[in-house]
């Protein structure tokens, strides 16, 4: 165990990046995450890597799609407005099956929204965002420790299964400064056959594509695609439970919501009433198996989100409708309460008793 | 006595191009400078979006394929992750001067390490022939049915005197190929690109004009003319800028 250091969530991602053996970082400012860039900008030169800004979020993914073709950790970071910009470049680096990290700090949109946080690029994130069909495998980390965390555990599945990982957080995780241990952790490198770092004359020649003007083909590697996306959501999918057991009603939470709830759930039960939380640590693959399980013991469930209500699809279609599922948000850059939560909740035991 | 073959940076691949179309000329330049530097075990290129969009399939070292554009800043990545490897990128006129303006102004503007290949054949090929940013005023194209209205539509980019007024980049010439003593010289041209690379110079970009007799609704011989008569008038051919022959001058 590693001394424990107070950092900035964003902080902690850039550090740990580097931890886990990125040497690459390519970024355009954008709050409120310009602390990954900053804290590049610093370290990257004093251990030979490389820190670029670029002259757009378009070039910057692009700068990490050629970084990733050559078979190197790489990643890039922005914010909700950015990640849009971004995403004709991550729509082509998972259709040539590159491993990389984009992390998005979320603000409120859409459109140039605000600077305060936000969980409202949830479709974006987990529904693809870029054209055609593809998924990232998306953390959302609740913690300034799990921002370091996740980050390291993204480059690693990332690689393993040849898919681009997103770390999604928001503002407020980016912002917020504790207490964080950083351990040097091995860094275990993954053969890469398919990259292109020069023939030597050695082999015939790799390329990196996603075009494939033969139906047959891309329906084929689409195909291929999707048996690896199955074995992530077998293996890979995280969460977490908070007194779920003998709980009436369930509060879906992730990110800085989910601190908010817990917060909430202590509370009710403080008052006698049984309510629990589950948190998705992965958002795709979303927790589906767990939620149709609590299903059969939970009467009601209330998705807590930083939007109009996005992940609160995904729990109906976990749940497959057998329970009423609430709304509690907040948007626009607005922070629900753990009060709100709670008179969520309460609402929503009324109904189901 | 073999006294001409294929260049071993090529692949066996058959190439798509139309009948008359320069490109193939072009790959061919570019591979014979990968022999002759012997650098095609270290080199990776970068195919555009566009007629050229399926080089990675020609060119015998590693390859990707880069978005419509985005071909420099893939170049950027990928030189950054391995300067001692040889970067090319191999791009048209409507994927480096329209789409890709801001990652071709910026690649240069930090004298990035690479090599460019740009075909001004003022027109997109691979969409069925509709107006570049390079298309001639008054030129006929799919999407200017009465010619190009330079009220409507501006006027043509000259890329290599654009990128030329950047205090950073390198070394930037235009080429032809629609003769043999410009065919020579556009080899000198890419060749020096690439050498410039390897010396560690820095950003060297090489506008070739070229040809597309298919949408310009001309035979292989007429769009040959046309090079001479309309386009090499609009896009005068040489140095537009090199480091190296400063230096040396005042040495």
């Amino acid at each position: 165990m590693s001394d424990k250091v107070l950092m900035k969530g964003n902080e902690a991602i850039a550090e740990a990046a580097i931890k886990a053996g990125c040497r690459h970082y390519f970024g355009y400012p954008i709050t409120p995450q310009t602390e990954i860039a900053a804290y590049m900008a610093k370290r990257m030169p004093k251990i030979g890597g490389t820190f670029l800004q670029a002259e757009s979020e378009i070039a910057a993914i692009n700068m990490v799609y050629g970084v990733a073709g050559a078979g190197y950790r790489v990643m890039t970071s922005s914010s909700s407005p950015g990640i849009s910009l971004k995403l004709e470049g991550i729509s082509y680096i998972a259709g040539a099956d590159l491993p990389a990290l984009i992390v998005n700090v979320q603000r409120g949109g859409p459109g140039l929204g605000g600077i305060q946080p936000s969980q409202s690029d949830y479709y974006q994130a987990t529904k693809g965002g870029g054209h055609g069909d593809y998924h990232l495998i998306v953390y959302a980390p609740a913690s300034v420790q799990e921002m370091a965390d996740y980050t390291i555990k993204a480059f690693e599945v990332s690689d393993k299964y040849r898919v681009p990982a997103m770390l999604l957080a928001d503002g407020t995780m980016g912002q917020m400064m504790e207490p964080v241990s950083l351990p040097d952790v091995p860094v275990v490198e993954v053969d890469k056959p398919w990259a292109v770092r020069g023939t030597g004359k050695a082999r015939p020649h790799n390329i990196i594509n996603s075009l494939y003007l033969n139906p047959e083909t891309l329906e084929k590697t689409n195909f291929e695609r999707f048996e690896r996306y199955r074995l992530i959501e077998e293996n890979e999918c995280l969460y977490e439970e908070y007194m779920t057991e003998d709980a009436d009603v369930i509060v879906v939470a992730f990110g800085i919501a989910a601190r908010i709830s817990k917060n909430a759930v202590v509370e009710a039960r403080k008052r006698g009433l049984k309510v629990g939380m589950l948190r998705p640590i992965t958002l795709w693959p979303f927790p589906n198996k767990p939620l149709r399980k609590l299903a059969d013991t939970a009467k009601g469930f209330v998705s807590v989100e930083l939007s109009m209500g996005q992940m609160i699809d995904d729990v109906r279609l976990a749940t497959e409708c057998k329970r009423p599922v609430s709304l509690c948000n907040r948007t626009g850059g607005m922070i629900p309460t753990p009060e709100q939560v709670l008179e969520s909740i309460e609402k929503m035991l009324k109904e189901v008793e | 006595m073999i006294v001409f073959d294929k260049p071993n940076a090529l692949t066996d691949t058959p190439l798509h191009y139309c009948p008359g179309c320069t490109h193939g000329i072009i790959h061919r330049l570019v591979a014979e400078a990968m022999d002759e530097l012997d650098i095609e075990g270290k080199t990776v290129g970068v195919a555009p979006v566009g007629c050229s969009v399926m080089a990675y399939d020609y060119f015998a070292c590693d390859m990707v394929e880069a978005a419509h554009g985005r071909a420099p800043a893939v170049a950027t990545g990928l030189k950054r992750a391995m300067p001692d490897n040889i970067i090319f990128t191999y791009q048209g006129d409507g994927d480096l001067a329209s789409i890709g303006m801001a990652e071709t102004v910026h690649a240069a503007t930090r004298n990035e390490n690479i090599t460019i290949i740009f075909v001004n054949n003022a027109i997109y090929g691979m969409t069925g022939g509709q107006m570049a940013p390079t298309s001639l005023p008054g030129q006929v194209t799919q999407t200017s049915p009465y010619g190009r209205d330079v009220s409507l539509c501006g006027l043509p980019i000259k890329v290599s005197e654009l990128l030329s007024s950047l205090d950073a980049p390198y070394y930037i010439e235009r080429v032809a190929v629609n003769n043999v003593k410009n065919i020579r010289n556009a080899k000198k041209a890419i060749l020096k690109a690439f050498r410039n690379q390897v010396e560690g110079k820095g950003f060297s970009l090489v506008e070739v004009v070229s040809t597309c007799p298919t949408n310009w609704g001309m035979t292989p011989k007429q769009a040959l003319e046309w090079v001479e008569e309309k386009m090499i008038p609009y896009y005068p051919l040489g140095v537009y800028k090199d480091q190296g022959a400063v230096s040396k001058e005042e040495v």
